[in-house]
């Protein structure tokens, strides 16, 4: 580092001393109150993120004083609401470094951003798709779909027990009949950050496109698409502080030209005759019908304002609950952590001996720490631990030391009544 | 610790989670229903021995939270010695009384009543139901042997 001593012992005392997060937690009107006679303590941001003044503020002036639909009208309203919805796409495209807001489609969430990359590939029977063992089931079940539809064969890239993708084994998976490599950039469960410039690398060596599901990453990470050079980057509003019902699939411009539609209706075409119709361009291709305006607005004023907070800061105060989470859980009798890898976001699963996560997430519940509980939308992971479900603690930068120890004292709680 | 917790949570429930009666696989049963609850991906398999219209016996196994174990553990007791008839309005009782559609008196039910709690939990009626949907699908010539609470 080159460093001398003093300094370095200056950074390690105060790694999080740029960043308040009582500060930030006034921008969130639900993080103000009581649930069960207790401050809500919200630990699951993996699920979903509280929305800030701001977005709720953006969506509910649009409704006042913008609805139109966008695209269409040449009326005064529409044009604002047209200017409204493409500025909320060039501010993604900002927020991704995307090469152009031409790259940003528009869509309903993660989920449906991958249905339609898995709708218009075009697979054919001995075709394959590599996807980790790691995945969401909004990365399994479109292949599957797929698979059962054209006859596609699915190829599963291993992890190791700590949580972590075995990269060794990638390029042994993938063949000359690989169409794509999909691959979540951030386990929704374990919270492992996968080596995505080294998946990218191997794959476009053999001239493989890479789909990065990032719901779970872009809360947390500074994403460049341009960086990690992957094909597709796909994300939800909601987990990005933003409405429900709106999210992106970021596509490099050759890509999207090269995918047919995935609906059709208005919107997405150029001319409609009973001989045949010509398509738009992307992204227009990509979302027909009237968009979710709304949603859109909503989502460019999450990203203005993640935008105007210090995020290195956020994330070194993420990354600090992380390790005192860790820690602190580590004491609790019989709780064990579930995804160990050094790389990651704050997000932790774990399992207690005797307790059901479902009863745990009860007991904490009543406490005011919301957590979740479950399998997570990850069953082959569930599988692979031997667990059937797990409970989650997953942080925001809002989030403090104190519901930590609320979380911990929770959990002594459930095991001394339980176990 | 508040008053609803230990409702939920109270002594009779946990002795049946911790130490299930009837957890046990049947050879011959009449019939064995699988019952899965996809939310939390809970499964139990219930086993019913049906002899001149009457359950002479009830077992279990599988895997869930305290609360399915219980109510699965309690049904099994409950539901032994009863005629089909009665089974099915045991189902009917139990179900009004989870989910509070109904208004019977949990003291009427015995060590059952205890199940009332969670009423006052909408994310965990689910767990408690799971058996007694997979009873009534037991109990109903040409229901699938495969019930879930989805």
């Amino acid at each position: 580092m080159g460093l001398d001593c003093a300094a370095e012992s200056i950074t390690a005392a105060t790694p999080t001393a740029r960043w308040d997060p009582g500060a930030v937690r006034s921008d969130f009107p639900a993080l103000q109150q009581e649930v069960r006679g207790a401050p809500l303590a919200y630990l699951d941001n993996a699920a979903t993120a509280q929305k800030p003044q701001a977005v709720i503020e953006a969506v509910a002036r649009y409704y006042r004083e913008d609805n139109a639909n966008v695209h269409r009208a040449v009326h005064l309203l529409s044009a604002r609401a047209t200017a409204a919805y493409e500025g909320a796409r060039a501010k993604v495209a900002r927020f991704l470094n995307a090469r152009s807001a031409a790259e940003i489609v528009f869509l309903r969430g993660t989920t449906e951003a991958i249905n339609l990359v898995a709708n218009s590939l075009g697979l054919q029977a001995g075709d394959e798709v590599a996807l980790t063992h790691m995945e969401h089931h909004a990365n399994i079940v479109p292949w599957q779909l797929q698979q059962a539809a054209s006859g596609a064969a699915l190829r599963v890239l291993p992890i190791s027990p700590r949580g972590e993708l075995e990269i060794e084994a990638v390029e042994g998976l993938l063949s000359t009949r690989t169409r794509l490599v999909t691959v979540t950039h951030v386990s929704n469960v374990l919270g492992t950050v996968n080596p995505i410039h080294e998946i990218v690398d191997i794959a476009h060596k053999r001239g493989i496109p890479v789909l990065v599901d990032g719901a779970q990453a872009v809360p947390h990470l500074e994403v460049d698409v341009q960086a990690l050079d992957c094909d597709f980057y796909c994300l939800s509003g909601h987990k990005l502080f933003g409405p429900t019902g709106i999210g992106v699939l970021y596509g490099k411009a050759e890509r999207l030209s090269a995918l047919p539609p995935y609906q059709g209706g208005g919107e997405m075409i150029r001319r409609v005759s009973f001989e045949g119709t010509k398509f738009a361009d992307p992204p227009q291709r990509f979302e027909a019908g009237t968009p979710h305006i709304a949603g859109a607005v909503g989502l460019g004023a999450a990203v203005g304002y993640l935008q105007g907070l210090d995020r290195v800061a956020a994330a070194e105060h993420e990354q600090g609950l992380l390790r005192y989470a860790t820690q602190r859980l580590r004491e609790v009798p019989g709780l064990r952590i579930i995804g160990e890898s050094p790389d990651k976001i704050a997000v932790v699963s774990f399992v207690m001996e005797g307790v059901h996560a479902h009863d745990i997430g009860t007991v904490l519940d009543h406490k005011g720490v919301a957590v979740r509980a479950g399998h997570h939308c990850a069953m082959p992971l569930m599988d692979f631990y031997g667990v059937p479900a797990t409970a989650r603690a997953s942080f925001a930068f809002y989030n403090t030391r104190e519901e930590v120890d609320r979380l911990v004292e929770g959990l002594q709680l459930a095991r001394e009544m339980l176990a | 610790m508040s008053d609803e917790l230990t409702d939920i949570y109270q002594e009779l429930i946990l002795d049946h989670s911790r130490h299930p009666h009837n957890f046990r696989t049947m050879d011959g049963p009449s019939r064995m229903v699988d019952a899965h609850n996809p939310l939390c991906g809970d499964t139990l398999k219930l086993y019913v021995r049906i002899e001149n219209g009457r359950v002479v016996d009830a077992s279990f196994k599988g895997r869930g939270c305290a609360i399915s174990m219980a109510s699965a553990s309690m049904l099994t007791d409950r539901v032994k010695g009863c005629s089909l008839a009665e089974a099915a309005d045991l189902f009917e009782t139990m179900h009004h009384l989870l989910t509070g559609t109904g208004r019977p008196e949990p003291t009427d039910l015995g060590e059952l009543g205890a199940l009332a709690g969670v009423r006052h939990y909408p994310m965990r009626v689910k767990c408690a139901t799971l058996s007694w949907h997979a009873l009534k699908a037991a109990l109903t010539e040409g229901e699938p042997a495969m019930v879930s609470t989805e």
